[in-house]
């Protein structure tokens, strides 16, 4: 890829980056009158804690360097403290990071391989019994709202057949004699909501892949290589699926800022102890710095995946390149 | 020539509705989806159960029987009776808030179409801002501050989802702008007003009738996760409401299903009605996909 293009993907990102930040700022700041009537909501509130604020936030500057004493704190590191945990935002962060990491991670992986393959059964078997079921499944699980596919796995799988931890991470209290057992406990808490993850992204993938491949099948080439007598595995794997993949490559960046949104819905359901749990915690103790710092990395971290899958994008298509 | 217009028209609607009615999709969908409006409309009128009046504590989180079919919830309440009128308050706030994504929607893409340039590119950016951006963070953001009343809802589900619909009606009106009787009706002397009302829009406007019926389904979806995290009116008891106290008040743990089954069944069946819905549509008006 030229040198010009990358650079006017990164510039346009980072207006959008610019956007997101002046957006965070007018609506946490000026939306609902300023932060100190924000603050004084909570009981807990001191004249001293008020005045720390001012301070902090130049609350008693004109309005336009407010915005850069805003951004002097957030280059630093410096979200704010939180209400609820008494802490730095950037720390109650950075504990929670990792779970869902995990989580999403893991979900995502069985998500799109389980997809591609529904969509190529699907499309190849088109208008058969077996594409109908795939179908409708996928249907199914693409019209379901994530969170209560998590409640009707924990009604089945914890509640009546008792086979997996209703939630969290770990056994809590419990003490592990060896690192291979703490690791069993977490993986026994994991199973239902990495299930639930990937059962929600699964239908859209498949539907997605079963579309693209019907397309690509219906290509002049394909008939080509029958008409050359390659086998249709071969067919299939050499000439249709590359062709189909380019699509659901964008469709995996798109998904990023839904994936988010369904990581948000299980970690509530299952306690599972990550950024969306705590998205959740945020909102319901109305805790905005926590809220405002959650929504900046969760934001800025989609924008860059997707700036990231943009490019990649360009290497996997040849006809991009010239 | 306008009764013509008219007569043209009138065939054309007059076709659709007959493929609606061939199409296995599209029938199934508006079935599904009729059923539901009419319990939405009629619904709480037939109902023998107040809804807000609580039951005796003998009366709480009861298994279905013969006298409440689908049980009571955790406060004795009916739960069927809760449901048809979640059904007025899920479909209101859908329709509601799909009207003003599309009419967001429209608006940008027609204006940022027709007018190029500068304005072309200031409307696309802000459109790629809130398609870029996850939207249940920003709606939770958006909800949190304005509070929690029916009206932001609607109002926050609107104004985080109309990018889409933003890009389809752009690239439609910059065809539609190149067409002969566009140039002659400025060279006419009409305004870029009239032109953009008169005859952009009903050149757009089949284009997005699918794209509508999806949004339809993605609002009805938000409104069940938004209530469901909390930030629902609890004046106004939705599907997701429903969840919402379900899942706040153990029902999940204690395997109470008949509580929190139904209203999600229900959501589940009308966002399938108003997806397969659209994928009718898109094959009816689209003739590209049809020979597929």
């Amino acid at each position: 890829m030229d040198k010009k293009r990358l650079l006017k993907k990164l510039f346009y990102a980072g207006i959008t980056i610019f956007f997101v930040l002046v957006f965070n700022y007018f609506l946490f700041r000026v939306l609902p009158g300023d932060i100190i009537s924000m603050v004084s909501r909570n009981a807990k509130t001191t004249p001293e804690m008020i005045a720390n604020l001012t301070q902090l936030y130049g609350l008693d500057l004109p309005l336009y360097e407010q915005f850069f004493v805003y951004l002097k704190n957030l280059f630093q590191g410096d979200l704010g403290t939180s209400f609820l945990y008494k802490k730095p935002v950037t720390a109650v962060l950075a504990g929670k990071i990792l779970p869902t990491v995990i989580l999403l991670g893991i979900a995502e992986i069985i998500a799109i391989i389980v997809g591609i393959i529904f969509g190529i059964v699907s499309a190849y078997k088109r208008g058969k019994k077996l594409d109908a079921g795939l179908l409708s499944t996928s249907l199914l699980l693409y019209s379901m709202p994530t969170f209560w596919l998590g409640m009707i796995l924990i009604l089945i799988f914890c509640v009546n057949l008792h086979w997996f931890p209703i939630g969290g991470m770990v056994t809590p209290g419990k003490i592990f004699i060896t690192t291979w057992g703490e690791i069993n406990d977490v993986v026994r808490h994991m199973v239902l909501p990495v299930a639930c993850m990937a059962l929600g992204m699964i239908g859209e993938y498949a539907i997605t892949m079963r579309s693209t491949m019907i397309d690509v099948l219906s290509e002049d080439y394909i008939t080509t290589a029958k008409a050359k007598g390659f086998s249709n595995p071969y067919i299939l794997r050499k000439h249709a699926l590359p062709n189909a993949m380019l699509p659901m490559i964008t469709l995996i960046a798109i998904n990023l800022g839904l994936i988010v949104g369904g990581a948000i819905q299980i970690e509530t359901v299952f306690s599972w102890p990550g950024l969306g749990n705590l998205m959740y915690t945020a909102l319901s103790g109305r805790d905005y710095p926590l809220l405002q710092g959650l929504f900046l990395l969760i934001t800025i971290t989609v924008i860059l995946a997707n700036v990231i899958s943009d490019i990649l994008y360009e290497f996997a298509d040849p006809r991009v390149h010239s | 020539m306008n009764s013509v217009k008219m007569e043209l028209r009138k065939r054309k609607i007059k076709e659709f509705a007959h493929q609606v009615r061939v199409n296995k999709m599209a029938f199934v969908g508006s079935l599904t989806l009729g059923f539901f409006i009419l319990v939405a409309i009629f619904g709480p009128i037939l109902v023998p159960f107040d809804v807000m009046k609580f039951g005796l504590a003998t009366e709480m989180l009861m298994p279905p029987s013969s006298q409440h079919i689908l049980g009571t919830d955790d406060m004795g309440r009916d739960v069927l009776a809760y449901l048809i009128s979640g059904a007025r308050v899920s479909l209101m706030v859908g329709a509601l808030a799909t009207l003003l994504s599309m009419g967001i929607g429209t608006l940008i893409g027609i204006v940022a179409g027709y007018k190029g340039k500068v304005i072309d590119n200031v409307l696309m950016r802000i459109t790629d801002f809130f398609l870029v951006i996850p939207w249940l963070p920003l709606m939770m953001v958006l909800a949190a501050i304005l509070g929690t009343s029916i009206w932001n809802i609607i109002l926050v589900i609107g104004i985080t989802s109309w990018a889409g619909t933003a890009r389809i009606v752009r690239a439609q009106t910059l065809s539609v702008r190149e067409q002969q009787f566009v140039e002659r009706t400025v060279s006419l002397g009409a305004g870029s007003i009239h032109i953009m009302i008169h005859h952009i829009l009903p050149n757009v406007f089949p284009l997005i009738f699918a794209n509508t019926v999806l949004i339809a389904a993605a609002a009805i979806t938000s409104e069940t996760t938004l209530s469901f995290l909390g930030l629902g009116d609890p004046s106004h008891a939705s599907w997701g409401m429903m969840l919402h106290y379900a899942f706040e008040t153990g029902a999940t743990s204690a395997g109470a299903y008949w509580y929190f089954l139904p209203p999600g069944l229900c959501v589940v069946a009308v966002v399938l009605a108003f997806t397969l819905m659209g994928y009718a549509f898109d094959e009816i008006l689209n003739p590209k996909l049809k020979e597929r």
